[in-house]
């Protein structure tokens, strides 16, 4: 006997909504086989995880509006590469794109200090951030246009390279002059011109989450109603029709390109401004590649993405809760998480294939 | 490999009027809250706070309560975590990176009734905040009296992390403590631009080695500078942070331990019998918080003895590691005869003494 | 002589140094020959780093150990094969997944192993020819997997030239439908080749454990996994430019802290950015002068493989 996978003509919704819950009950099965094996107790492990954050007393009600702060910069970035990942563009160096968008903003705004104009400031440097990505997303998007090069590779090598410049913007350019010599720059969330804070006491809204929450319904609204959106699908599902029907590739990969590095930049921006507070060696806090998972996670689609960020943000605060809680060392949480991915990886194919089971095999 | 940056305290105002009552009432048992920048297993910075942990948990006993939470990125997420351990009950939160700093600051605004420890820190923007620190410089200074006297070369080479203050500061004092001893000496820097890179530093180490060097001295967390000395016979090195005795007796020789026990003894037992109050502690080789590890025999018996003396008079107040007259690198005279520093001068240090080779990169 | 740094030497240590992510680039180049890119080169590393590192504390023998490794970077690429192989899961979201995991659980196996010493690995003396001035200390003063390492190159680039199961390889890594319908076992050639990848990661993670630093501590490969990807590109996929392109980028940086410990004046952080931009150049160079054809890359890199039959 032998298994074999048949295409669906069209993805299974039911199964689409199935998959991440069944992904997620496997996880906790695995997960709580390791924490068994770490000498903990997994029952309690899984509920810390998954449970406390939202409804423990004591913790709740400062850790729910923390998955915000957490997922905004992962919703906003994966709904930029979704778009490109429905047309078959890659752009994998997201992360490099966040920290460049992170440096721009916060140079445009460091430039002004101590200037108290907000509706200067701000406003200058979220153009500032939102065009530092996307600049650092046009060099792979102009080299595969114009020669044909490999923008997955181009997007992965530009990352170190962004790597290394945020730590000579840490060491020199933007470093603080009244930091006694210290790398990192001036905090920029203690400089209410620049501040990215909460909009909301204790909401954890601050407008990384909006632009992420408006990025969730544009990209929606491209995607159902609009002709790139169009273009987009058509491309990824069969690219030689697309050409015929008239959608100019070029033109897609640095739309496509461009859209995903403004968003990373954004992100970057709202990174640094807020939560961060300032450029500094550690910035780089892999968003950008976490990211790339919340996407596929979300199964490329924007209302998807907003779970799975929102998903992915409550391992990590539920992680966080039980290392403390309970002693697991971090190391047990992050190859929790690496489960939970492959889980919801492979349980996609449920969707996308019918199992078949044929008595003859021939494959 | 995310770590921290660290600071020798600015420690302004050492002691002074600090002494604002924070926590005026004892406590029965005390919930001890650590957050650490690295994985306890890095053998060097987060370990040996983790050290410091279970030495508290072991002198109180059932006094006390200990949690803590490994490799927490600077920024946001160490915000996140020190407020989840202050709602979770935590009486006292040690916050074991220079850059947790704003976070530490911020977070203890919200929580005037939880105090908060920040090592090698220097803002104190609420009275519930503490800073504490050690002067490694003066273990340094030890160090350089031994590679002096033991270098053949008379090159004596140092692997940097981050061209800061604190590293400086070591740099400096192992230098000028080297030259007393042995007037030939010269030292190269080399910056590895990481605190924990085991395959960097040991190419660090192997670079320095192929230019003469046989006296090696690190400020980065990792093993590696000692395995790569083993290599070569005759050259020798330092125990980092920890003592890493698994080199014993050579190349490491001896070893620069950071100690924290101690300090998280005294502070949790003031928090238990109410003695309490803010602070800003920068203590070194007297106060048991900076530790030499044991002088093997692969150092001569009157090397040993005269970096015990160093040693101790370092411990007894006798001798400062920085007295003058020193010039700085380019000639400008610094401090005058017999003068010494004061704390401030020395933490914000950003320059090499005269006679080091080399610029400190910006 | 250059700028006070003996030459000699200075290969010698290049030709140490390079040992890890020579390995993994010669491993990840047969996977992406075969048309499957996987990201997670830097999780298999570290678990061949720190599997080996036990098996050679245990058994005392560091050939063991480098056998565990490469049977770990395997075992733990076996998930990534199922993954995209037979669950047609997304290859660069399960490569990242992978090295995520890696890091993870190499750390809960290392625990206890924290600064524990292995077993040495000699280097092998040949007399006579590891005193001669010069050639001697570079080519003839390492240990057996500096000349394994340089053998694999040459091994991987014969088979891929010379041999019907390397044609096979390439056809697949070019055009699945094609070689399916030729009859080839396209799954079983790639997982094949993702096996390869893994243990071959696993060994070059050992090299860092066992033989560079030696010993564990967290996340002992820092980083080396991604350069190694970085190589395999800038080699533009041909197995004897990887070993260029590893001695290339283990030289600067070995280049750059030899030029600071002789006291030459240099900007580190714009030295080490430089091999990736070379990188980007060389890639460029490479597929303008292909007049678009996207620089050599095997054309089915980063597709999955489905038979519709």
């Amino acid at each position: 006997m032998l298994i074999t996978l048949e295409k669906r003509p069209t993805p299974s919704r039911g199964w689409a909504i199935a998959t991440p819950v069944l992904a997620v009950i496997l996880t906790m099965i695995a997960g709580g086989v390791m924490f068994a094996l770490l000498g903990k107790n997994p029952v309690e492990a899984i509920r810390t995880i998954f449970w406390d954050p939202l409804f423990n007393p004591d913790v709740a009600s400062y850790s729910r509006p923390q998955l915000l702060v957490k997922a905004a910069p992962l919703i906003l970035i994966a709904t930029g590469l979704s778009l490109g990942f429905r047309a078959g563009i890659w752009n994998i160096g997201a992360e490099g794109q966040y920290i460049m968008g992170a440096i721009c903003g916060a140079a445009a705004g460091l430039a002004l200090y101590p200037l108290e104009a907000r509706w200067i400031v701000f406003p200058l440097m979220i153009l500032a951030g939102a065009l530092g990505g996307l600049l650092w997303a046009m060099i792979p998007a102009i080299l595969r246009t114009r020669f044909r090069t490999n923008e997955i590779l181009v997007s992965l090598l530009l990352v170190y390279v962004a790597q290394a410049l945020m730590a000579s913007m840490a060491l020199g350019a933007l470093r603080n002059p009244e930091g006694g010599g210290f790398p990192g720059s001036r905090n920029l969330s203690q400089w209410p011109a620049a501040a990215n804070g909460e909009l909301v006491a204790n909401t954890g809204l601050h407008w990384g989450v909006i632009a992420a929450i408006l990025a969730v319904i544009a990209a929606e609204f491209l995607l159902r109603r609009h002709i790139l959106g169009f273009d987009i699908r058509l491309t990824g599902l069969a690219p030689r029709a697309a050409r015929f029907a008239g959608v100019n590739p070029d033109r897609l990969i640095l739309l496509c390109m461009g859209i995903s590095g403004a968003l990373a930049g954004l992100a970057g921006l709202f990174e640094v401004a807020g939560p961060a507070g300032q450029i500094s060696i550690d910035f780089a806090s892999g968003y950008g590649f976490t990211a790339i998972i919340v996407a596929f996670l979300g199964r490329l689609s924007p209302v998807g993405i907003l779970l799975a960020g929102l998903l992915m943000a409550l391992t990590y605060i539920g992680g966080e809760l039980a290392q403390f809680m309970l002693s697991l060392p971090s190391a047990a949480i992050q190859a929790f998480q690496g489960m939970l991915l492959f889980f919801l990886l492979a349980v996609d194919v449920l969707s996308n294939y019918r199992i078949r089971l044929a008595t003859k095999g021939a494959a | 490999m995310k770590r921290r940056t660290l600071l020798a305290g600015a420690a302004l105002g050492l002691g002074l009027g600090l002494s604002l009552g924070s926590a005026a009432f004892a406590l029965d048992k005390v919930k001890a809250c650590f957050i650490y920048v690295g994985p306890i297993g890095d053998g060097g910075w987060s370990f040996q706070h983790d050290q410091g942990r279970l030495a508290l948990e072991k002198e109180l006993g059932d006094k006390v309560e200990t949690v803590y939470q490994e490799s927490v990125p600077e920024g946001a997420d160490s915000e996140r975590v020190m407020t989840q351990m202050a709602l979770s009950g935590c009486n006292i939160v040690f916050a074991t990176s220079f850059g947790y700093m704003d976070a530490v600051n911020n977070v203890a605004k919200k929580f005037p009734k939880v105090m908060f420890e920040h090592a090698t820190g220097y803002k104190r923007d609420s009275p519930n905040v503490s800073t504490y620190d050690a002067r490694f410089y003066e273990g340094r200074a030890v160090m350089g009296t031994i590679g002096g006297l033991m270098t053949k070369s008379n090159k004596i080479g140092y692997i940097g992390s981050f061209p800061i203050p604190e590293v400086i500061q070591g740099i400096n004092s192992s230098y000028l403590a080297a030259k007393k001893v042995n007037p030939e000496v010269t030292m190269s820097v080399v910056w590895a631009y990481t605190w924990f890179d085991p395959a960097k530093e040991a190419d660090a180490a192997k670079a320095l080695i192929e230019q003469g060097v046989d006296v090696i001295l690190q400020h980065t967390d990792s093993t590696a500078p000692l395995a790569e000395a083993a290599k070569t016979p005759g050259v020798i090195g330092f125990g980092q942070a920890s003592d890493m005795a698994e080199y014993k007796p050579s190349p490491r020789v001896s070893a620069i331990i950071d100690n924290w026990g101690p300090y998280y003894i005294k502070r949790v037992g003031e928090l238990l019998d109410g003695t309490y109050a803010q602070g800003a502690t920068w203590a070194g080789i007297g106060d048991g918080e900076v530790k030499i590890g044991e002088i093997t025999e692969a150092v001569p018996p009157e090397v040993k003895a005269k970096a015990e003396e160093v040693r101790d008079a370092i411990a007894a107040g006798t001798l400062h590691p920085f007295t003058g007259p020193i010039n700085k690198q380019d000639g400008t005279p610094w401090l005058a005869d017999g003068e010494t520093p004061d704390d401030a001068t020395l933490a914000g240090m950003n320059f090499y003494v005269e006679g080091i080779e080399g610029v400190i990169p910006q | 002589m250059l700028g006070g740094i003996n030459l000699a030497t200075l290969i010698a240590s290049l030709m140490v140094a390079a040992v890890p992510i020579l390995m993994a680039a010669t491993g990840e180049l047969v996977a992406e020959k075969a048309g499957v890119l996987n990201l997670g080169v830097e999780g298999m590393m570290i678990i061949g780093a720190v599997c080996g590192l036990v098996a050679a504390v245990h058994s005392g023998s560091p050939a063991l150990g480098f056998l565990a490794a490469a049977a770990a970077g395997a075992a733990l690429s076996l998930v990534f094969a199922l993954l995209t192989q037979v669950f047609l899961a997304n290859q660069v979201a399960t490569g990242l997944a992978l090295t995520l995991f890696g890091l993870g659980l190499s750390s809960l196996i290392g625990q206890g192993y924290v600064g524990v010493k292995p077993p040495p690995t000699g280097r092998l003396e040949i007399p006579g020819l590891s005193d001669m001035p010069v050639l001697g200390p570079i080519l003839f003063h390492h240990d057996v997997w500096v000349y394994l390492s340089i053998a694999m190159v040459a091994v991987v680039a014969a088979v891929l030239r010379r041999t019907r199961a390397g044609l096979i390889l390439r056809a697949v890594g070019e055009n699945h439908d094609a070689a399916h319908a030729l009859g080839y076992k396209v799954t079983r050639v790639r997982l094949l080749a993702i096996l390869f990848g893994g243990a071959m990661a696993g060994l070059g993670g050992a090299y860092v454990s066992l033989v560079r630093v030696p010993q564990w501590t967290d996340g002992i490969t820092a980083g080396a996994g991604w350069i190694a990807l970085a190589i395999v590109v800038f080699a533009s996929w041909k197995p004897w430019r990887v070993l260029i392109g590893a001695y290339l980028f283990g030289g600067i940086s070995v280049l750059q802290l030899n030029l600071q410990a002789a006291g030459a004046r240099i900007p580190v952080e714009y030295l080490a950015m430089s091999p990736y931009v070379v990188t980007i150049l060389v890639l460029v160079l490479i597929s303008a002068e292909r007049g678009g054809r996207g620089g050599n890359a095997p054309a089915a890199l980063g597709r999955n493989f489905h038979a519709a039959r």
